[in-house]
């Protein structure tokens, strides 16, 4: 009886020192983003107030703008993504395709190279094309990196579906292109969708590439967090740092409802 | 025939025009600007020289953070994972499938801003051993170094591990596990011969992305640690901005390419194997 209750007493320490590491810091965060005046010694905030929350949501504030770019940029990037991306990913599903498993892996590629190399080139070479610091610039940037998410799960969303349903359209006279845009994009729309919120988050938490292609025009919200952050506004910086963290928990929660067992068991093959 | 794998050709041509020239195409300048002279462009190895005299530190200090990062996300995703396929209490069950997800999709520079503020001197996390007693105030110290960097690259990653390994031991054969059980072997050692031999492919995959992530950030190792020594990654966005030095940036590219590589030998020689023990 002691052996179970000081073994479930140990179970409940675990578990908590174990909430303090992971939420520990997002604590610290929020504290940090209410916090009027902070200083040693005091271990908690001296004032609290939203005061620098009404700066950063002040209509005309740098932050609104940086929230507008980032939005902006990231909705182009899923158009971008979407638009080549489609046609990729019922090609590597459906059809005949030579060096089809090479194909596959070059759009891996950019995830799986350490960025900052590359970055530094492809800055140079948009200098010379005169895209450095556009919008432009830094949507291409994205969509090439988040490429691996869009053509992975839409290929693997198109292969999940039934060919049965699409044979049974063309049977009926409808044309492969009609049959394609009634039937086919249709079941693979929540497949289509799960990966334009990858592409969404991804270009929306984008730091590196956007520091090196987008400076100095070009100001997101992670550029805005880092420039807060290293300036030692850290009200500014964690208040930046909760705005995008809302979408990413968002996702996290709800992510099995978009990605269903069927679509994720074919992602990559 | 000819006419669809023609179609085929011309649906993903888009896509991959974009890679080929946004990554492929940089990464080809990357490796022929590092071998370049920077003075005659012609073949050589003096920016590799340079480089190495400059930063063989912060060469030693990148490979360091990463492997040691890379072997303690390892070591806490396969606890969580195991306690999730193997434990028994309903409600630490809940509680840890509940919270372990949390910084999953948190981007690396909240991250960094996070531990930025969690981990500095007067930070929550010195101030909550003070509260509880644990340490005196004059004994606090800030973990902004390389400990700061190594803390953030495990706190992120973990999750992202162990949600593979979850997935992965749940869908084991219960079989083994039950049968480990039954002849009396403890959860530890059911998890460590029996459930992780399994997984280990899972494993390999989930660290080796995770490997290479934490080789590309940029923001963790510039907020999180002061400046000396710091990761390749900051060296080489000091070369570019601080003296164009485009050279030698890609020397330290190439470098970090390098430990990409090994890593992925790594990989292919173990699945090789692996194909070859297969019946």
């Amino acid at each position: 009886m002691i052996r179970a209750l000081s073994g479930s007493v140990t179970r409940a320490v675990l578990l908590i020192v174990l909430a303090f590491v992971i939420i520990g810091p997002i604590a610290n965060l929020v504290l940090w983003s209410f916090a009027e005046r902070w200083y040693f010694p005091y271990k908690l905030p001296v004032s609290y107030g939203v005061r620098f929350w009404e700066i950063v949501f002040r209509p005309t504030g740098v932050a609104m703008q940086s929230l507008a770019t980032s939005v902006l940029i990231a909705l182009l990037t899923v158009a971008v993504a979407l638009i080549v991306s489609i046609p990729a990913g019922y090609a590597l599903a459906r059809l005949k395709l030579p060096l089809r498993g090479l194909i596959m892996i070059i759009f891996l590629l950019p995830q799986a190279f350490p960025g900052v190399a590359i970055y530094i080139n492809v800055a140079k070479f948009f200098y010379q094309l005169g895209i450095a610091g556009t919008v432009t610039g830094v949507v291409i940037v994205h969509a090439s990196h988040a490429l691996v998410y869009s053509v992975w799960i839409t290929s693997a969303a198109f292969a999940s579906i039934d060919r049965d349903l699409e044979h049974a359209a063309r049977n009926m006279g409808a044309s492969p292109l009609h049959t394609f845009f009634t039937v086919t994009l249709p079941l693979a729309a929540p497949g289509i969708i799960a990966s334009a919120i990858f592409v969404f988050l991804e270009s929306l938490d984008e730091f590196t590439g956007t520091f090196f292609v987008g400076v100095p025009t070009v100001n997101t919200l992670p550029l805005l967090l880092y420039s807060a952050s290293m300036g030692g506004n850290y009200q500014i910086a964690s208040i930046t740092a909760l705005i995008l963290l809302v979408p990413s928990i968002l996702f996290m929660l709800f992510v099995e409802r978009f990605l269903k067992a069927d679509v994720l068991s074919k992602v990559g093959r | 025939m000819t006419e669809s794998r023609g179609l085929a050709v011309l649906l993903v041509a888009p896509a991959l025009a974009l890679v080929i020239a946004l990554f492929v195409y940089p990464l080809a300048f990357s490796v022929a600007s590092a071998f370049s002279d920077p003075s005659t462009g012609a073949f050589s190895l003096v920016n590799f020289e340079k480089a190495y005299e400059l930063y063989s530190i912060d060469i030693a200090y990148t490979l360091f953070i990463v492997v040691a990062a890379t072997a303690l996300t390892a070591i806490a995703s396969i606890a969580i994972a195991g306690y999730l396929t193997m434990g028994e209490t309903p409600w630490l069950l809940t509680g840890l499938a509940w919270l372990y997800r949390w910084p999953l999709f948190i981007p690396f520079i909240v991250a960094a801003q996070c531990m930025r503020t969690f981990l500095a001197k007067n930070g929550l996390m010195n101030n909550t051993f003070v509260a509880a007693g644990v340490l005196d105030p004059t004994q606090t110290i800030s973990f902004l170094d390389w400990r700061g960097v190594l803390i953030t690259f495990v706190w992120k990653q973990t999750p992202f591990v162990a949600l593979l390994l979850a997935g992965a031991m749940a869908s084991l054969d219960r079989a083994t596990i039950e049968a480990a059980r039954n002849l009396g072997a403890s959860r530890l050692r059911t998890l460590i011969e029996v459930v992780i031999p399994q997984v280990g492919p899972t494993l390999m995959v989930g660290s080796i992305l995770s490997f290479v992530t934490m080789l590309s950030v940029l923001s963790v190792p510039v907020m999180v640690a002061g400046s000396q020594p710091t990761m390749l990654t900051v060296d080489m966005a000091f070369r570019i901005n601080a003296y164009g030095d485009y050279n030698v940036a890609n020397a330290l590219g190439v470098i970090s390419y390098l430990m990409t590589a090994v890593t992925a030998w790594i990989y292919l020689r173990q699945s090789v194997g692996e194909r070859r023990d297969a019946p």
